[in-house]
């Protein structure tokens, strides 16, 4: 019962803050609003008996992609006002597609099957976060290793792309410091006492 | 009464099409843009979990968590054009990113 309860509560904060979220007019707000998702999202998963994705979903949406987001929300001096003129003009349009999208997949999932689980349950004494670590380090050794890779790139493109040389800022060059000798910038002067340099 | 799959296929469906009507209800900020396909990605996410939970197939588990990574990844790529567009060109408009073509 308690199930039934929580399943219908954090759906309806997830749907809510959904809705927030394109229809807040302050970016900052709808971010909020996605974080609320998030976490609403992620009891959905507990719900679910995945533990381990709702927390990931956690760290990583909410730890990590959301304060990106607040971050360049912040950073970018926009008028939001201005990017909001004339955005009810696509109203009809986005609701019409909207509404046959979702027609779409209700008509899909009510003639979908109730089947029988494919593989039978294992025991309950592997907990989800085992499981998946035993299947993703055999199976799923070669994918997860390119997930991998692909966050690796995505890591050094994001630099390549913000980084900037600015030409009027002096850098240390530390290479430069260390290749110069003695001979290139001493100059030793023999100075006879009573007279100057 | 209990929650079966259709439920969470139901709230899966409502929240995609929630963030496919964002990307049209914002067409010219790109953030919120970025936000909606977040959204839709979730969604995503739900389906495969509630699957892998009702059909005992830990598969669906494992590919959620590679759609994570991948989409952690796009917002930061996404949100880095971003910054470096906004740079360049002091507007985050949907319409003059077409100037970068070419």
């Amino acid at each position: 019962m308690i199930q039934v309860a929580a399943f219908y509560l954090f759906a309806s904060v997830l749907t809510a803050c959904a809705l927030a979220v394109i229809c807040a007019r302050n970016p900052v707000h709808s971010v909020l609003f996605l974080i609320a998702c998030f976490f609403s999202a992620a009891g959905l998963f507990v719900l679910l008996g995945a533990e381990f994705i709702a927390l990931i979903l956690v760290i990583v949406y909410v730890g990590a992609v959301a304060v990106l987001f607040l971050f360049v929300v912040m950073m970018l001096d926009i008028s939001f006002q201005d990017l909001r003129r004339g955005a009810m003009q696509y109203v009809p349009l986005g609701l019409g597609i909207g509404l046959v999208l979702l027609v779409e997949l209700f008509t899909l999932y009510r003639a979908w099957p109730e089947r029988t689980p494919v593989i039978t349950a294992e025991s309950t004494a592997i907990e989800n976060t085992e499981a998946l670590g035993r299947i993703i380090y055999t199976d799923y050794l070669f994918a997860f290793q390119v997930s991998g890779l692909i966050l690796f790139v995505a890591m050094i493109g994001a630099i390549v792309l913000t980084h900037r040389c600015r030409p009027d800022v002096r850098r240390q060059k530390v290479a430069e410091q260390n290749r110069r000798k003695p001979s290139d910038v001493l100059e030793i002067k023999k100075v006879s006492s009573g007279s100057g340099a | 009464m209990t929650i079966g799959l259709t439920h969470y296929l139901a709230v899966a469906a409502i929240l995609f099409t929630l963030g496919v009507f964002g990307i049209f209800l914002n067409r010219k900020n790109v953030i919120v843009i970025l936000m909606s396909i977040e959204l839709m990605l979730l969604a995503v996410n739900i389906n495969f979990v509630a699957f892998s939970s009702f059909m005992h197939d830990l598969a669906g588990q494992v590919f959620s968590m590679f759609i994570l990574t991948v989409a952690a990844a796009e917002a930061a790529i996404g949100l880095a054009i971003l910054v470096v567009f906004f740079r360049n060109r002091g507007t985050i408009a949907v319409e003059d990113i077409s100037t970068m073509k070419g």
